[in-house]
């Protein structure tokens, strides 16, 4: 059995490194030649022979940078294929197991509607197109086809049917709108470091507990979030896992795995800049002002928030900020892509600074600040994105060039990935509550501007606007956004611990 | 100013008639529980003073839960479950319901036991009517026909602004702005394409009674206040004693009851939610969930009156009542957004408040001195939640597409249009708003 190393100052148990799987700590920003592979189980028996003779890369730090990264993740029905039993399935998430498509609800949840609706995805709409496997592949440069023709070369034929290969573009700086991207992550507290007191985070900072992400640990309440637990004397071969911290006696199959969300979004870069320029009139610094309120960032990254004169733990240079200084929007629109993804908020937007303030605000007495308070605790609804573009890159005077280049029409666009610990309360609250939400922040009526599917509300309400809050006037509203963004696959996946991967090749 | 009231009418649904009855209220709908106000039952499209209305079945489905107390559950027949939020009294509503919906709510309650053709449909609804034992509306006195007249109000003036600013190359300034607007909606209303009608005398009885009850309650506990002082350690050792042996709920809810219910989610911006369970056994528990109520509806009557229930601001209306001789709770309420915001809304701003309530209910996640905890336990309290949750056969809903906030907006941008001198604040704020 392995015991848990307890962690001097909080008692909580240290970080197996060596038991996650390295996507979780570093994006492999090196390795600039990617492919996620989406594989369907041809042979069960051969496939745990090949998952199990790959090396998988974990997250400890090493002395010199690797020259390859493999990550493995399994749907639930991959799970399953394996042989994973029902009852340990059904100990996942109810996210988890329903999966991304096949149900309506949840579609309409998540602004999967209209062209972006399942039925027309390319992968992981249906049940027969779902993958099993995701297999992500990371070399240097020029290393890519040779790994994959070797990987081709071994058993792999014999264990899985390549359903697609999501051939990612080596990692710039810039998303393929144009926008400087990546530049926010939550920082994970490794050495969970932070005092579990909700007093302690009235404020927006930018740290998040290890279980927001990993299973296992505790997360931003301060608890476990649900994953299979497995009683050694019920489950053979569990006794490789590690023991449930929460629950000595339980083995945890959970335990240092995440959850990964994978969408395929296709980008329209050309509709997306022709609009922004007819609406400013073909004006270069309207255009670029406009584009800018509509992400919240200038293309070079710079936010349009005013930085915090304050430090704000766990952000760093350009990306100190939140949206204190602007309830209402007036630098950075509170629709803005942005605003939305990450709202910035803390338990008490913008802070409590004394127990009566705090007593007057929970009971609700102190409204001060009451249009703030709508987008609160941010903290629970952090996602840790591991996306990569794909296409050719286009910039936005090539995307305006008349007549239209040639490359314009190809597709690009972002292999969205991002992991956490409950795909219900992070990716799916996020894209629900905050991006596609007509009703964000207060807002009259409208979408993402970026992300939005343009669908209307149920009684015909528009939703393809995108407004600019302006002191003493009416907000600049542009209307008739068209839809620059389609969704084209996506599934729902579990990335085990490197111990737990093991069992679950020994599954029969 | 008009006061809102609500009605509740539930009747045992007759032995084997449960599914041709959810067969008939689905004949109301035009998506998955949600109501077209132009059904053939209950024509919601006439009635100019309800807000929301619903039909729901209530089933309970958690009865078994209470064994975990040692103590048999007992029994409960489905019954047909009618409430509506209203402006004006019940009285005055039902007898308008029966007027315009008789044949339809005939063949509805047909299906309830003791009903049957030669029964007197408005006595019968009297009789089984039920009154919350906490109630809550958003904004006391903001009538349905003030929320469509502001919802019109405010999409005009938004449109004439901006064709005003767009024609006028010198920007007039905020005051002839507000000036032009004003005119322009007198000639609106001078035309009959708009109307903003005025506020009406609020009731004088209502008004006493309200007044009444706004100082006997506390002049009660006043006179109990010796006997609660005493009282009190002898309470707190008892419901600590509980909180730390009540047993919790460790199930998850079924996946085909959570698709049940999120089939009917998020088709408008505004949700329904009912949520039916068992009070925990014991004296204790009851008079604490009582006590909780009487609190409750004291604070929703005569404090959170506009546009807030402590730091929650999506509540168009909830209620809570005690049924089954008090050994059942009913919970139903209407918010803007999807169901997993509401639940994590509450967690995060008002765990202590659905502790005070909740936790005396069978199940509920283990609290701290009846605030702490609880709810907090994010996962076993949603667990528990969903569970105990209840689909709506037919919900209804008299603005579609507008939250709490938007009605927030659009009072208030009416209410500085109406001004008699604005100041330049007030003016900057008002066309921010449009």
């Amino acid at each position: 059995m392995v015991k848990p190393v307890m962690n001097a100052q909080t008692s909580h148990p240290d970080i197996d490194m060596d038991d996650v799987q390295g996507l979780v700590r570093f994006g492999h920003g090196h390795l600039s030649e990617s492919a996620f592979l989406l594989l369907a189980i041809r042979d069960p028996g051969a496939a745990r022979e090949w998952l199990a003779q790959t090396p998988v890369t974990s997250a400890r730090s090493q002395s010199r940078l690797p020259e390859l990264a493999v990550q493995v993740a399994f749907t639930a029905s991959g799970l399953g294929a394996l042989g994973v039993a029902q009852s340990t399935l059904m100990a996942f998430s109810e996210a988890f197991t329903t999966g991304m498509s096949g149900d309506e609800n949840l579609s309409r949840r998540l602004g999967d509607t209209g062209s972006n609706h399942p039925r027309h995805w390319r992968w992981g709409g249906a049940a027969a197109n779902t993958p099993h496997v995701l297999l992500m592949i990371y070399t240097l440069p020029g290393k890519l086809g040779d790994y994959l023709q070797q990987m081709l070369a071994s058993n792999f034929a014999a264990a899985f049917e390549v359903q697609h290969t999501l051939h990612a573009t080596s990692p710039g700086p810039e998303e393929p709108f144009g926008f400087v991207d990546g530049i926010s992550q939550p920082m994970i507290d490794w050495k969970q470091s932070m005092r579990n007191d909700p007093r302690a985070r009235d404020h927006y900072n930018n740290l998040l507990a290890p279980g927001e992400v990993l299973l296992g640990y505790p997360n931003e309440y301060g608890l476990y979030t649900d994953r299979p637990l497995l009683h050694p004397s019920e489950a053979p071969g569990s006794q490789l896992l590690p023991t449930a911290i929460d629950q000595p006696l339980q083995k945890d199959l959970g335990r240092n795995g995440s959850y990964v969300v994978l969408r395929q979004l296709l980008q329209d870069v050309p509709a997306f800049w022709r609009f922004i320029d007819e609406q400013s009139g073909s004006d270069a610094g309207r255009r670029d002002q406009l584009a800018a309120a509509m992400v919240g960032r200038r293309r070079d990254g710079t936010p349009l928030a005013t930085l915090a004169t304050r430090p704000i733990a766990g952000l760093q240079a350009d990306n100190v900020f939140n949206f204190d200084d602007d309830p209402r929007g007036r630098q950075c629109p509170l629709g803005a892509h942005i605003r939305r993804a990450n709202p910035r908020t803390g338990d008490f937007p913008p802070g409590v600074n004394s127990a009566v303030k705090r007593l007057l605000r929970t009971v609700g007495f102190d409204r001060e600040n009451a249009a703030e308070d709508l987008i609160a605790a941010s903290r629970f609804h952090r996602i840790l994105r591991r996306g990569r573009a794909f296409g050719s890159r286009l910039t936005p005077e090539q995307a305006l060039s008349k007549p239209p280049l040639q490359e314009a029409q190809e597709e690009r666009g972002l292999y969205f990935v991002c992991l956490g610990a409950n795909i219900a309360r992070q990716f799916e609250f996020v894209q629900n509550a905050w991006i596609v939400n007509a009703k964000f922040a207060g807002l009259p009526t409208e979408s993402d501007p970026l992300l939005g599917n343009r669908e209307p509300l149920a009684s015909g309400a528009a939703t393809n606007c995108f407004s600019q809050p302006r002191a003493g006037e009416p907000a600049h509203c542009v209307h008739d956004l068209p839809q620059f963004v389609t969704v084209c696959g996506g599934a729902y996946f579990f990335m085990p611990g490197l111990r737990a991967l093991t069992f679950i090749l020994q599954q029969k | 100013m008009t006061p809102q009231s609500t009605f509740m009418i539930t009747a045992t649904i007759g032995h084997d008639r449960l599914d041709e009855l959810r067969t008939l209220l689905a004949t109301m709908n035009s998506a998955p529980g949600f109501a077209n106000p132009r059904n053939t039952l209950i024509p919601y499209w006439q009635f100019n003073n309800l807000h929301v209305a619903r039909f729901t079945i209530l089933q309970a489905n958690t009865n078994e839960d209470i064994r975990s107390h040692g103590v048999p559950p007992e029994i409960w027949r489905p019954a047909l479950c009618f409430i509506g939020d209203i402006d004006g009294d019940p009285e005055t509503f039902l007898a308008e319901m029966v007027i315009r919906a008789e044949p339809g709510l005939r063949r509805i309650f047909s299906f309830c036991e003791g009903f049957d053709p030669g029964t007197d449909l408005l006595e019968w609804l009297v009789r089984h009517s039920h009154r919350p034992d906490a109630n809550y509306v958003n904004w006391r006195g903001r009538t349905v026909q003030q929320i469509r007249e502001e919802s019109v109000l405010s999409q005009v003036l938004a449109s004439e602004i901006r064709s005003l600013l767009a024609a006028n190359g010198n920007h007039p300034n905020a005051r002839q702005l507000w000036h032009r607007l004003q005119q322009f909606m007198q000639e609106e209303v001078a035309a009959g394409r708009s109307s903003l009608t005025a506020p009406a005398p609020t009731p004088i009885m209502w008004r006493i009674r309200d007044l009444l009850h706004l100082v006997l309650i506390p002049l009660a506990a006043l006179c109990l206040a010796p006997l609660i002082v005493l009282a009190l350690p002898f309470y707190l050792r008892r419901l600590r004693q509980l909180e730390l042996s009540d047993p919790e709920n460790a199930l998850r809810a079924d996946p085909a009851h959570l698709q049940a219910l999120s089939a009917q989610e998020d088709i408008d911006v505004t949700n329904q939610f009912n949520v039916f369970g068992q009070i925990k056994p014991g004296r204790l528990r009851l008079f604490t969930i009582r006590l909780g109520l009487l609190l409750l509806d004291y604070v929703a009557r005569h404090i959170y009156t506009r546009g807030y229930l402590t730091r929650i601001q999506t509540i168009h209306f909830a209620r809570w009542v005690l049924i089954d001789n008090n050994r059942r709770v009913f919970f139903a309420s209407n918010y803007d957004g999807s169901a997993g915001s509401y639940m994590d809304d509450f967690i995060n701003k008002v765990a202590w408040g659905l502790n005070l309530v909740f936790s005396n209910g069978v199940g509920y996640p283990r609290t701290h001195w009846l605030l702490k905890a609880g709810a907090r336990n994010e996962m076993k309290y949603k667990h528990t939640l969903r569970r105990n949750q209840l689909p709506s056969e037919s919900w209804y809903k008299a603005y579609p597409d507008l939250t709490a906030i938007d009605l927030a907006r659009n009072s208030r941008i009416r209410q500085l249009l109406e001004r008699d001198n604005p100041s330049d604040q007030e003016l900057q704020e008002w066309l921010s708003l449009l």
